[in-house]
């Protein structure tokens, strides 16, 4: 682990982002019963849609077929529209196919709260029902303040209240896992 | 997308709305049109928020609008109208206040023929205010919802932002308060706008007050212009002699077909609707696929509203 700057710790540099990535899918691909079920990757703006992505090519090719991904928005599901400082960026939802009776790989960056989750969840069952729904993030954080874990973390590591874990891009198309101590 | 900062508990007008200001609520509402798009058209995001429609002069399709925007964020919407409410039993506009308080809405929407209806009531009334029309002066979420369409054509248009625009604005700009709130904001926006028309159909002083070009003639306001914007002409204000006729009106201002062709090749054409064919607009133009934008217009409406309503409710809209 290198010190980046004096409050600014390295967690995962962009070739090890890509190695748990990697292993997220192996993971997943053993984790799906039965193989064949018709998989959807959606990832949650804005970081879990980096992690989708990556996930999802990795996993096509270990499954040799071309997987689905859609991208969920939760800004209008989430339950602090008051609290968010000062505006959230809204982007926009992209979920074009079908994901009744799919097996839904729900993917985002962190995992802190679980509040996130739970509106994503919310979100998702406005699209269809789908047959089972499982969550693949990079890095667990802990600190929940709901009953969602994760069914695939790559990464877990302890962090205080204090602190900040972000996927980052450093450079183009390279992303890091950062931790930053917060000031006041 | 950017991160642009809404920091404003009421919207009374496109007067003093910044740029960053005008692209928070046009990004929401880029987002929210998908939410129109799907099976399931509605998000949670207003549960337990109450919207009052206080409308003083009827006006079907903009109540409309707004009713279905407070549902499809799951707010709870009533409609309050003057021919059914005690206004027209005499009570005064403070005793509504009080009324209207007493409910504790977290929005209230209002279109009042004064527009000091409107700033009485955002000193006093604790919900936030959204103008939705007050006599000629403004009409922001009207504008706001036109800056939208036009955007979305822009790659059309081949322009890279509202900079190098000419947006034209045809017709009786006097008593349209769309046209002021339009021009407004394009004018914030860094685009070029005319106001063509007769002259006693133009706003007094209308350069120095809207930052616009004046043109009294069609075609010379029309060359080059990337937006054409017809205005209904509002018969129903007009007490007096304003036209000489509707047919005379439609021979010298009538958008048709072949005036269109001075302007540029791909111009889009809009109308804030209701439109009175064979007025300022002809059938050929406003039924024209090719040009004519004003049913997106619509449900960019409905778009924009759910985006001013989250807007400002996320800044602290009720208590």
């Amino acid at each position: 682990m290198s010190v980046t700057n004096a409050r600014e710790e390295m967690l995962l540099p962009a070739e090890e982002t890509l190695t748990v990535i990697r292993q997220l899918a192996e993971r997943i691909r053993e984790g799906i019963d039965p193989p064949e079920k018709r998989v959807v990757v959606v990832g949650i703006r804005r970081g879990g849609a980096v992690v989708a992505r990556l996930l999802r090519d990795t996993l096509s090719s270990l499954l040799g077929r071309e997987l689905p991904i859609g991208f969920l928005d939760i800004t209008f599901y989430r339950d602090d529209l008051r609290t968010i400082a000062p505006n959230p960026v809204v982007g926009a939802t992209d979920l074009t196919m079908q994901i009744d009776n799919r097996c839904i790989i729900l993917v985002d960056d962190v995992l802190f709260t679980g509040r996130t989750i739970r509106a994503a969840l919310n979100a998702l069952f406005d699209y269809g029902r789908p047959d089972s729904v499982r969550l693949a993030v990079l890095v667990d954080r802990g600190g929940r303040q709901l009953p969602i874990q994760p069914d695939f973390a790559g990464r877990v590591v302890k962090a205080g209240n204090r602190e900040s874990i972000k996927l980052v891009e450093r450079e183009r198309g390279e992303w890091v896992v950062v931790r930053r101590r917060l000031t006041e | 997308m950017g991160t642009h900062l809404w920091n404003r508990k009421h919207l009374l007008g496109m007067a003093d709305l910044s740029r960053e200001e005008i692209h928070a609520i046009l990004d929401a509402a880029a987002s929210l049109r998908e939410v129109n798009r799907r099976d399931i058209k509605k998000v949670p995001t207003l549960r337990g928020k109450t919207v009052i429609n206080l409308f003083y002069e009827n006006s079907t399709r903009t109540r409309t609008s707004f009713e279905l925007a407070g549902k499809r964020m799951s707010a709870d919407v009533i409609n309050m109208s003057v021919a059914s409410s005690s206004v027209k039993k005499g009570e005064t506009l403070y005793d509504t206040l009080a009324t209207l308080q007493a409910m504790n809405p977290d929005l209230v929407v209002i279109r009042h023929p004064e527009s000091g209806a409107q700033e009485f009531l955002a000193r006093h009334l604790d919900a936030s205010l959204v103008n939705a029309g007050d006599g000629r002066h403004e009409h922001p979420t009207q504008a706001l919802l036109d800056l939208l369409t036009i955007h979305d054509n822009l790659p059309l248009l081949e322009q890279a932002d509202f900079s190098g625009l000419i947006v034209a604005v045809c017709g009786d700009s006097l008593h349209s308060r769309v046209a002021r709130s339009v021009a407004l904001g394009l004018r914030t926006l860094g685009a070029e706008v005319r106001f063509v028309g007769p002259p006693g159909l133009l706003p007094p002083r209308a350069e120095e007050a809207f930052g616009v070009r004046v043109f009294h003639h069609l075609e010379q306001g029309l060359e080059g212009a990337h937006v054409v914007m017809a205005l209904r002409l509002q018969l129903e204000r007009m007490s007096v002699g304003f036209i000489p006729s509707v047919r005379e009106y439609f021979a010298f201002w009538g958008l048709t077909k072949a005036r269109l062709a001075v302007a540029a090749p791909n111009a889009i054409v809009m109308h804030p609707g209701p439109i009175n064919r064979g007025v300022e607009i002809a059938s050929e133009v406003a039924d024209d696929g090719e040009r004519s934008v004003i049913l997106d217009q619509v449900a960019n409406g409905l778009a924009v509203r759910m985006a001013v309503m989250y807007r400002l409710c996320g800044v602290g809209g009720g208590r």
